[in-house]
Parts: structure tokens; sequence; C-alpha cells
């Protein structure tokens, strides 16, 4: 049924249609939205037979999920940002358990400096907590990606993150096509558990493992992320049998076909680079994008495959590497290594700093020329960094970073442009 | 597609005014993309929310630099925030206040921008009257609907059921309604 809906409650609606048996989530912006609307749902029946369960950390939330999905419940949470780095321990052990848990991560900056906005910080930096990671482009997708995800995540007994910007998706209206509960029901079996713990059959979950297994139950986490290469597409096409749409995949090329140029990016921002690609389409721009849906798994081969035909690539990613570049970039070169192509990284939307289309007209047509650096900020305040830099090196005493920044900039409204 | 930008305060229901803007277009089966602005949202700090509609889906999700229209929900923003930044020239400008457009210190910048229609209507009258409080968002909505034409008023009142129940939402439906033809009988004659 189409809907105009926010964000965050259209994925309340489609993590209900998934019937989660448990639900433990501690509120944290920009998540909040999905899990108060799941808690309504929860008191008021409508979603039942499920038990919403109050914690009082994102610990404490993941450590519930963990027991719930071990106990054989279908268990769903949410998360963004520092939450997700406070049930970090909890995190890696749902995957090094091997407990199908689907978790949405409302993309949010990390600090310090403390900030709410959306960036793809928080869930990059579990990249290798053997939690896979499907990144929505728009709303339509973050609803469609949960119900594949609950699909996958108990098919392999492996914990994914369902990623959607923060804001930008969670608290935005558009229009949303919220499925029927009998076709949920079709493309979804119940949850049937690898592993339970059942008092009438009592197993450990969770043993001591040494050198001597150790390396062979972490191989067998990555197998299960191969398989997900495997699977992800087989799954996005029987939702497309079931729901009519193409929703979900490991990647999406556009306008890729003669393409001497392609842009890489994850989420929404996908959104404002097709439309740019468009307007230089019609100028004659050879100009292609790959949008990367599954970030773990990632798909080297299919990567491979959509950009061996162009010449350069730029990868646009709401991310840093600290001391080294692109996070995603350096996945994405690695598909491509030994094919010879220009490659490019921009790091952009840090902190929910908005990525308009103009700025995008000129670091496309940089990358065309190939004039850019291998690493380039896009809309960096050249002028308040070197400042801060000649402070500190005039002054010992320089004061914190964040503060002087925020004086020289004079913030005092809202932004807008 | 026709962007709109809505200025107020943090308490004005500026973001809720984009967003039932959404659903009235939604209503009208248009495509519509409401979304709020990247900035501090506390009670009385300046707030700006976005809306989009088009007769295609809508992709873009950078805030909105050229506006087809500007509805603001507090006058006193005219002097501290850039409001009319990237407004189109034939744009339509919809400014809260009992004041007519010159009172409001806009006669210049509306000799300069003869295209731009203008308009202001008292909207937080409105909101205390119908609805019992100074809440301005409603009677803007409609009164943007008499203004411009790009939604019809019976879409703002659909909009005001899927959000409001009750006495609130006939309320505001009674607010919707006086503004909407306030704007379209008095209001814009005098331009």
């Amino acid at each position: 049924m189409l809907k105009q809906i926010e964000g965050s409650r259209a994925v309340a609606e489609a993590v209900a249609l998934c019937r989660p048996e448990v639900i433990c989530a501690y509120p944290i912006s920009p998540q909040t939205h999905i899990v108060e609307a799941l808690g309504e749902m929860v008191k008021s029946k409508r979603l039942s037979p499920c038990e919403y369960i109050n914690v009082e950390s994102e610990f404490a939330a993941m450590s519930v999920s963990i027991g719930a999905s071990a106990a054989g419940a279908r268990a769903y949470t949410a998360t963004a940002s520092q939450g997700l780095l406070f049930m970090t321990e909890a995190v890696y052990n749902a995957s090094g358990l091997g407990l199908p848990i689907v978790m949405t991560v409302a993309n949010r900056a990390i600090g310090a400096p403390i900030n709410i906005w959306n960036d793809h910080s928080d869930s990059l930096s579990q990249r290798d907590s053997g939690w896979m990671q499907l990144f929505a482009e728009n709303n339509q997708e973050a609803v469609d990606l949960h119900i594949q995800a609950f699909r996958l995540a108990e098919e392999l007994s492996m914990p994914i993150m369902v990623c959607m910007d923060g804001y930008i998706l969670t608290h935005a209206f558009e229009r949303v096509d919220i499925p029927a509960q009998e076709q949920v029901d079709a493309y979804l079996p119940l949850f049937e558990p690898r592993q339970v713990l059942d008092p009438a059959e009592p197993i450990s979950i969770g043993a001591m493992v040494g050198p001597e297994a150790f390396m062979e139950v972490k191989y067998l986490a990555h197998a299960k992320q191969m398989q997900a290469i495997e699977r992800i597409p087989q799954l996005a096409a029987e939702f497309k049998n079931t729901f009519g749409r193409d929703s979900g995949g490991l990647i999406r090329t556009y306008r890729s076909e003669d393409a001497e140029t392609m842009i890489i990016a994850m989420g929404s921002v996908l959104g404002t680079i097709k439309d740019t690609v468009d307007e230089m389409r019609i100028e004659g721009h050879r100009i292609g994008v790959l949008s990367i849906i599954s970030y773990r798994p990632f798909p080297l081969e299919q990567v491979k495959k959509a950009l061996l035909h162009c010449k350069r690539f730029l990868v646009l990613e709401k991310s840093l590497a600290v001391g080294m570049g692109g996070i995603v970039a350096t996945d994405v070169r690695m598909a491509v290594t030994g094919a010879g192509l220009k490659g490019y990284t921009a790091v952009a939307g840090l902190g929910g700093r908005p990525i308009f289309k103009s700025q995008l007209h000129q670091l496309f047509r940089q990358a065309e020329r190939e004039e850019l650096p291998p690493v380039t900020f896009l809309d960096l305040d050249w002028d308040a960094v070197n400042k801060q830099l000649a402070r500190e090196k005039q002054t010992r005493r320089s004061g914190p970073v964040a503060e002087n920044i925020l004086h020289d900039k004079g913030i005092v409204s809202a932004k807008f442009g | 597609m026709f962007q709109i930008r809505v200025h107020g305060r943090g308490g004005q229901g500026v973001v809720t005014a984009a967003e039932m803007l959404s659903i009235a277009a939604f209503e009208e089966g248009r495509h519509a993309q409401a979304f709020p602005s990247f900035g501090s949202e506390r009670t009385g700090a300046p707030v700006v929310a976005f809306c989009r509609i088009s007769d295609r889906e809508i992709r873009s999700r950078e805030p909105i630099v050229e506006a087809d229209a500007v509805i603001i929900q507090d006058p006193t923003l005219l002097h501290q925030v850039a409001v009319f930044a990237g407004l189109k020239s034939e744009g339509y400008v919809l400014v809260n206040s009992q004041h007519g457009i010159e009172d409001l210190g806009l006669g210049e910048f509306a000799t300069e921008h003869r295209a731009v229609r203008f308009c202001s209507l008292p909207a937080t009258e409105l909101g205390i009257r119908h609805i019992g409080r100074p809440i301005p968002n409603v009677p803007l909505l409609a009164g943007f609907a008499a203004l411009s034409g790009i939604i019809k008023l019976e879409s703002v009142v659909k909009a005001i059921n899927a959000r409001f129940r009750g006495q609130v939402a006939e309320g505001n439906i009674s607010a919707a309604t006086e503004a909407y033809h306030l704007v379209k009988e008095v209001a814009c004659s005098s331009r």
C-alpha cells in the first residue's frame, strides 16, 4: 500500500511485517522514531506475539538480542553512532556466535566532537565485526532490505545491519509502498534456528575456543559471507518476483554502459549523484554510477566487472579513515587491482554536511579531467583549517579545536545553504 | 519539480508543515519529499524544513537552494536569516504577519522582484482563534495552497486528518479554511 510516510515509521512497519518476537533497543537519535513506533505496535498488540524489552543501554540491548536469538526468537534492534560503539563487544559476540539478529543502523557520525547528523562512520567502524551490512538508497529500499535481511540472516545464521542515512532517510517523508502481510509471509518463512537454548535439550553456546579451533570458527564466519555473495542477488530476484520491484542485490549500475568515468557511492547520496549524472549526460559527458548496496560482504568480483570498461573512477564516501583516506575506496581499489584505472577518493558529507549537486558537478568534472589528488575533501573550509593550524603553530595553549572552529565560523543560526 | 522552503522557529511546527505539505501533494497523486534542516533544533532557534513536489520520483537529497516558494512562519526571521536566498524570480512568498508587505519592510524587495508573488497572513492569530495555540503552520499551508494553487485546500484538509484527530483536527480545518479564503479574497488583492 502506497503511503506518504516518515522513513523511520516505514521501517517500523516493515520490521513489524517480519514478525519479530523480541525487540530490544535503547533510544538514540536518529534511530529513535523506529523503535518508538515498534514499541507502540507491541503495546497496542498490533504486533503480537512480540516482547518489547526496555533496557538501560545499547550494550544491554545487544546482549538481550543475543539471548533472545539464542533462545530461538526472531530478534531485532536498532541503533546509531555512539550507541553502536557502546554495544561493540556484544556486536562481535552476536556474529561470533552466529546469531541472525537484524539491526537497523540509522547512520550517524561518531564524536568527539559530538554530532548527531549523518555520515557512515558508525557502521563502517564495525566493518570487521562479522556482521553483514546493507545500505539503502531511499526509504523504499530501507523497507525492502529489512525484509530481505531477516531472510538472509536466518538462512546463514549470521547477523545483518541494515544501514540507512540518519535524518536524510530516517526523517524524510516520501512515498513508500508498504507490502501486505501475506506477501512478507510468503517471502519470509518462520525462523528455524540452527542452534537453540532449550532446557529440554541442554547445550552450551559460547564456549572458550583456543588456538586449536579459533581460526576455523573465524574462517567459517568468512565463508558465510562468501555464501552471502551468492545468495544476496538470488534473494533480490526472489524479492522482485514476490513484491514486483528491484530492491537490494550486491551492486547496481546506472547509465554505465559507455561510461568513461564511474562514480561509486553508498546510501542516500546516490539520488543526488544520479540527478547530477543525468544533467551531465545531457551535456554529453560519458559518466555513470555504481551503487554499492552490500558493503559486507564486499562484492569484489561484481565491482570489478562494473568498473573494468571505464577509464577512471571516483569513490564518494561519507567516511574517513583518519591517517589514510577513504574506507570504501580502499575496497574498491582492491577490486580493480592491476586493471590500470585511475582511482580517486572524495570524502564528503561528514557530520551531516549537505552535499549539493553544484558541488558534485564540479567534482565530477575534475575527476573526468583527472585533475583531482588521490584524496579530496568536498566542501572543506580551508580558511578555517589553516587558521587553526596557524593558531596551533603560534600558541602552545591553542585551546580546543572544535570550539575554535565554531568561534571562527560564528555559528549562531540554522543553516540551509 | 516545485521546491518549497519553510522558515520558522523551533516549536512553530516548521518540520510538521513540510511533512503535511508532502502528504497533501501525495493525496493528489504526486511525488513529494519533505525533510528537516541540517541544524540544531531548539525551541526558538531558527529552523528550516524543505518540501519538493514533482510528477516524477524525487531522488535528490540536497537541501533546497533554488526555491519556488518560501513560507516564513516568523517575520522576525526576515532580518536574521537569508530567507529569500535562491528564491526564483517568479516565486511565491507567504509571511505570517498581520502587517502588509510594506509595513514588514519588504517594499523595496518587492519592487526589485516584481514577479515574486507576495502575501502575508495573520496565521498566529488564526491558530490562537481556531486551535487555541499560537501555532501558525497549518493556516500557512492553506494560505500557500490559495496563493500558489500548487495544492488544493481539500488536500490540506486530508493532511490535517492524517496528522490530527478530534477537536485538534477540527480546529485546524477551520483555521485552514479561513486562511485559504483570506488569502484568496483579501490579502492578495492589494499587492
